[in-house]
């Protein structure tokens, strides 16, 4: 079965999704951009792994999900948050070490949640989060609770044994997960090809484990809404697993704010070529060629969008640091 | 007169009681329900509650630590059994990086009240990977409870309390008590975590220990009443969260100290324990405080070897003898020819 069977051809979204499709990932975009303008300012004093380049496959899948349904994130999981309806603030005061941060301070960038939005958990240790979504998928259907879970991820935890051993039992026991494959090519500044074999699509390792699997244009929102409506509506409808992997790319180094393409592991004309695909512009560019939204539309956009990150901004700063007291609680539940 | 039943039946009554009374509870691991019931402990659960709740998985310690860590913060209360500890160190990852830190790492707002039961296997040539006592390491991690019954009443209720705990807790069980019978309430009821027991009260030399050091601590203990010392015997229980206050007080009281401990001395719980006695109690100490453990070398499968690595009690009550500074002639009840069973009724192999 091609995508293309499976999911009905190319249709597209309505106009209101087109234009929600657009909104969220530029709202990711400012976002992204706003740390990335502030970060050498020494205040927010973690890791960040920005996602500026990968907007579209977040959007595009979050773009099916409900309320109930979770997501699960790595390291690079600003995007993932968002499109799910985490807190802005929250997320902002968390990068800050803020107190009104979304797990107080104790997490930092790669560790956000926001569990009333559905965003569980992300963690950087490769793979470490796909068999904890996993077993959401099987305890939701121990209770019998109805929900979708995705977890995202990049190439290089498709290396990691724990995603082959939880893939394998999530396609045995046909749970309801959609797995995400981000593939940017790169494991920190590892090559793809040094890490896998020569001409192979991650895509591959879902039938061995029982499962579905597509591959898309990750920089191409409705390419991802496409495929990611059908695996969702699978899941939701007892249908099982399915592995979708999009092929994407991050325009920033690994961890921080700035172009790394004087380390020389790629190059120029490569990034060059990556953002002439931009996922934000060009679809912009699509919804105005299509009549889907005008200049005025766009302008009010980013307008609302410049308030709310700017606000976002403000409350992080002026939110007091934790107390020193906070260092010893929650270790245990109480 | 109370009932008395064997370490393992009490451990698979804690878990049927715990199905019995919770739908959350689920026991999983290689050979849960299987024809043997590892060792016993989960045997024919499965014909009660169902292959739902008690349930064997592919041979992937690591993620399915992960799929029960994920279940366990979305409503369920999850058992896993490993056969041997060394099998868990494939899931050092889920535990240590991530159930370990759940709680605290997402500022309070998840729990992981996972359960994982661990078994120590000794003797009969279980050799370097089917025997490690791992409770150091484990211990060593903050945001896990680690938890080493030593009787029969205390594998029930402290397994109870562990599924009941909304932090992750290592049940560490060492086979030798597997076959040791004790007085076990028929009710369901808790041990709590985090508080020691005096096993034996004495008032020369405090010995510490844990799970079956404990038992060799009270063999130690008869050896050395027999020529008058009065030993002490402290059964920890819980490794983390530690009861300092009960080592401080029994060291107070005794004025000297061994830990026996069934771990590699060497970087083990033995340097927390006497390190606990030190800064709560020092002004207590008459003498050195002094511990028995395994020397640092992989754990060998011979038994012409093992003899020689396996502590015994008569270790234990030479060391407590040490520290009073009194020269005494210490009996050791005549064993079997062989010292790689824990009693005769143990044929192996596993």
């Amino acid at each position: 079965m091609t995508p293309e069977t499976a999911i009905g051809g190319n249709a597209r979204p309505e106009v209101d999704v087109r234009q929600e499709l657009y909104r969220s990932m530029l709202r990711t975009r400012r976002v992204e951009e706003a740390i990335v303008d502030r970060y050498a300012e020494q205040e927010m004093r973690c890791p960040v792994h920005i996602c500026i380049g990968q907007e579209a496959p977040p959007t595009g899948v979050s773009a099916h999900l409900q309320k109930q349904d979770h997501v699960y994130s790595a390291h690079r999981s600003h995007g993932h948050y968002l499109a799910k309806g985490g807190d802005m603030p929250a997320m902002i005061a968390e990068i800050y070490g803020k107190s009104d941060g979304c797990a107080v301070g104790k997490g930092g960038s790669q560790h956000l949640i926001d569990l009333d939005a559905g965003f569980i958990c992300s963690a950087p240790i490769l793979a470490s989060t796909i068999s904890v979504g996993v077993g959401d998928a099987w305890a939701a259907r121990q209770r019998g609770e109805d929900r979708v879970i995705v977890i995202y991820f990049g190439d290089g935890s498709t290396e990691e044994g724990a995603f082959h051993e939880a893939m394998n039992f999530a396609g045995v026991n046909k749970l309801p997960v959609v797995f995400v494959c981000e593939n940017n090519l790169y494991s920190v500044h590892t090559l793809l090809e040094t890490r896998q074999p020569e001409n192979q699509t991650v895509r591959r390792l879902g039938p061995p484990n029982g499962m579905e699997s597509f591959d898309g244009d990750g920089n191409d929102v409705e390419d991802v809404w496409r495929l990611a409506e059908y695996a969702v509506n699978k899941a939701r409808n007892g249908g099982g697993p399915t592995l979708l992997e999009f092929h994407t790319y991050r325009w920033m180094e690994h961890c921080g704010p700035l172009d790394d393409t004087h380390l020389g592991y790629r190059s120029a004309e490569e990034l060059e070529s990556w953002k002439a695909r931009c996922p934000v512009d060009n679809y912009r560019d699509r919804l105005i060629e299509d009549g889907s939204v005008d200049q005025a539309w766009l302008d009010g956009a980013e307008k609302a969008l410049h308030s709310e990150i700017e606000a976002a901004f403000t409350a992080a700063r002026n939110s007091p640091f934790p107390n020193a007291e906070e260092l010893f609680r929650h270790v245990y539940p109480e | 007169m109370t009932r008395e039943i064997k370490y393992y039946e009490a451990l698979r009554e804690a878990q049927a009681q715990c199905l019995e009374s919770d739908r959350d509870v689920v026991v999983m691991g290689l050979g849960v329900p299987g024809p043997t019931g590892v060792f016993g402990t989960t045997k024919n659960l499965v014909d009660d509650y169902g292959p739902d709740r008690v349930f064997d998985m592919p041979s992937s310690e690591n993620a399915m630590t992960g799929m029960l860590l994920g279940a366990s913060s979305n409503g369920m209360r999850p058992i896993m059994v490993h056969m041997r500890v060394d099998f868990a160190v494939l899931s050092m990852e889920p535990l240590v990086n991530q159930a370990a830190k759940w709680h605290y790492m997402y500022g309070g707002k998840m729990r992981a009240p996972l359960t994982v039961r661990m078994i120590i296997g000794q003797g009969w040539g279980q050799g370097p990977q089917h025997s490690q006592a791992l409770q150091a390491w484990f211990a060593h991690i903050p945001g896990l409870k680690v938890i080493m019954p030593t009787t029969a009443h205390d594998a029930k209720g402290m397994l109870i309390a562990a599924v009941r705990d909304d932090a992750p807790v290592i049940s560490i069980e060492h086979r030798w008590l597997y076959g040791v019978s004790g007085a076990v309430p028929e009710e369901m009821y808790e041990t709590p975590i985090g508080k020691a027991r005096i096993m034996r009260p004495g008032k020369d030399v405090t010995i510490v220990a844990a799970s079956y050091a404990s038992l060799l601590a009270l063999r130690a203990a008869e050896m050395l009443a027999d020529v008058g010392i009065d030993a002490e015997v402290l059964d920890l229980r819980t490794i983390t969260p530690l009861d300092r206050q009960s080592i401080v007080e029994s060291v107070r009281k005794t004025g000297r100290l061994v830990v026996a401990d069934t771990g590699t001395a060497e970087f083990g719980i033995s340097a927390e324990i006497v390190c606990a006695a030190v800064e709560g109690a020092s002004e207590s100490l008459k003498s050195a405080p002094r511990r028995i453990g395994l020397p640092s070398v992989p754990t060998p499968t011979s038994p012409a070897l093992s003899e020689h690595f396996y502590p015994r009690a008569i270790h234990i009550a030479e060391a407590a003898a040490a520290t009073l500074g009194t020269k005494v002639q210490l009996t050791e009840p005549a064993t079997g020819k062989w010292h790689d069973v824990p009693d005769p009724s143990f044929t192996g192999p596993y």
